[in-house]
């Protein structure tokens, strides 16, 4: 089911500049919502709802997180939203990441496209490693909650300095050479994703991306967030909002 | 409760709010929110005769006001579309109109008749796709060329046959009056202005196709304009669209001479409102007196 309505914003937090952490009021999406799933955001005085990740799902509380980033103007109307005031949500839409039962498993995130890998961690726990590319020690969120939910956490940083010097795919290869992953689950800027992804092929583990476009409906009408994807050696536009955003790896054309 | 039914070529709307082709899916993409039988209509995304890719993304971006498109036709095909959706189209909502584009004449008589043993309600030909190469609206944008699909199209099928018409051309009445000889039962309008946008940081357009075509309601004037010239210009009925977002654009778009409303971008922006419009069309009914709105139908008086 989806849900389209107004919920009030019961906590607002900065995380690092420019980006934004929103707690919603929100039981029945947060009921029926997944990992890796995504609400329409309504940007006051904007035509399009913007597409932002689910950050975090309390099903006791009936609550939905959502941590995003300023981007543009519209982004912008929906960051100077503040708590009591209720943030206009189409959600859950889309499919979340598949995460398998009792397995070890790998998320790999880059700058925003962490905050959705944050719910695999919360599910997998300890059984969760995760890792995350950051700009610089100034762009870092979310780090001490992979840390809390018991999912070993390695940084990576463009500059050096926090974590490891460099990109996401060095200690990725280091715990895939291990030979315990079942899965990966990544989320981040093309070229990061497109690393991952030969990286894990060259481990043979399965690999889960999540992906971004610009977006018009949010479930599945417009056809505009289309990315190309191969099935069965037939290439063809899906849909990143109804067919994803979580693609299995080997589907996806990063080029097309 | 207010009678909002309208009659088109003699098909029965049970109101008069369709949503529009290319931002509804095939009625498949909004039951989780409600019942696709609350809208007079729908019109099914714009298909061809054989299934198309479309377009590179990205294919939208925001506008003042209204978004671009440039989606270019994506579709399963008229096949898939008469197997795969219409069943459940016509089992859950009213009246059923499929939107049908091609390349050449051949492609539109083709899926014409492949529609025309189907139990769809209306065919709304399209000659006003800014999206596509080959096509579209580049019928759409002469009299001789919108004149000769039509006549082949009115004679490939005997479902009621609505014309699609294109903003982007000199004078609208002059194509508007070449369907109209040729047997066209309706007129829909207008389709998209072709607009583009340019990132000044890449310098690069921000669709991939470069254009695309302009909605929402920054068009919604030019709409009315439209609608205007052209009800005085033919006799057949005119759907209104371009724009619309509430039930006061309907009732405005219905007074320059709109017989019924589709609405597509607003219902990205909430997807509810094509069902506000409804009730809002209705409440103005009451609230007026108006015992059927074909009283209210082209009633704008000029200065």
């Amino acid at each position: 089911m989806y849900y389209c309505g107004k919920y009030p914003i019961i906590e607002k937090k900065t995380l690092a500049k420019g980006v934004y952490s929103y707690i919603i009021d929100a039981d029945e999406p947060a009921d029926e919502a997944q990992p890796g799933q995504f609400a329409m955001i309504s940007a006051p005085n904007y035509t399009l709802r913007r597409p932002i990740s689910i950050c975090g799902i309390d099903k006791e509380r009936g609550t939905l997180r959502f941590v995003f980033e300023v981007r543009g103007k519209g982004t912008e109307e929906i960051a100077s939203l503040t708590e009591g005031e209720s943030l206009d949500v189409l959600a859950p839409l889309g499919n979340g990441f598949r995460i398998p039962d009792g397995k070890k498993i790998v998320v790999v995130g880059g700058g925003i496209g962490v905050p959705p890998l944050l719910g695999i961690s919360r599910c997998s726990g300890e059984l969760c490693t995760a890792i995350l590319g950051f700009r610089d020690y100034s762009k870092i969120i979310l780090e001490d909650e992979f840390r809390e939910n018991g999912s070993e956490t390695i940084l990576c940083t463009d500059d050096g300095s926090v974590g490891q010097k460099g990109l996401v795919t060095f200690p990725l290869a280091e715990v895939l050479e291990k030979g315990e992953t079942a899965a990966v689950m990544a989320c981040g800027p093309t070229p990061m994703l497109k690393a991952v992804v030969k990286m894990c092929e060259l481990y043979k583990v399965p690999c889960q991306v999540s992906l971004e476009q610009r977006m018009g409906c949010g479930v599945g009408a417009c056809v505009t967030c289309s990315c190309l994807t191969v099935r069965n050696g037939k290439e063809f536009y899906s849909r990143v909002c109804k067919d994803g955003p979580v693609f299995n790896a080997e589907e996806v054309k990063f080029d097309g | 409760m207010v009678d909002m039914s309208v009659r088109i070529a003699g098909v029965e709307f049970p109101n008069p709010v369709i949503a529009a082709s290319g931002t509804y899916g095939n009625g498949e993409c909004y039951t989780e929110l409600y019942p696709i039988s609350k809208l007079g209509g729908i019109s099914c995304k714009g298909m061809t005769i054989e299934p198309k890719l479309g377009n590179p993304p990205p294919r939208i971006a925001e506008t003042p006001s209204g978004i671009l498109n440039s989606v270019g036709l994506q579709n399963i095909g008229v096949h898939g579309f008469i197997e795969y959706y219409l069943p459940t189209l016509k089992e859950e909502g009213n009246v059923i109109i499929a939107n049908v584009a091609g390349a050449t004449i051949d492609d539109y008589i083709a899926a014409a008749e492949a529609l025309d043993a189907s139990n769809v309600d209306m065919i709304e030909l399209n000659i006003s796709c800014p999206n596509v190469k080959a096509g579209g609206a580049t019928w759409g944008v002469t009299p001789e060329g919108a004149a000769d699909v039509t006549k082949a199209v009115r004679r490939a099928t005997s479902k009621p046959l609505i014309v699609k018409l294109t903003p982007n051309v000199t004078d609208i009445t002059v194509i508007a009056k070449a369907v109209e000889a040729e047997g066209a039962d309706a007129l829909s309008m207008i389709n998209t202005l072709l607009g583009m946008r340019i990132d000044i940081r890449t310098r690069r357009p921000i669709l991939k196709n470069n254009t695309g075509g302009l909605s929402g309601p920054a068009v919604f004037p030019v709409a009315v304009r439209m609608v205007r010239q052209c009800y005085k210009a033919v006799n057949i009925p005119i759907i209104g669209m371009g724009g619309i977002s509430t039930w006061e654009d309907a009732i405005e778009i219905m007074l320059a001479g709109a017989c019924a409303v589709q609405m597509g971008t607003a219902i990205f922006t909430d997807p509810y409102s094509p069902l506000k419009v409804i009730d809002g069309i209705a409440d103005y009914m009451e609230q007026n007196g108006i015992k059927s709105l074909s009283e209210i139908v082209g009633q704008c008086q000029e200065w």
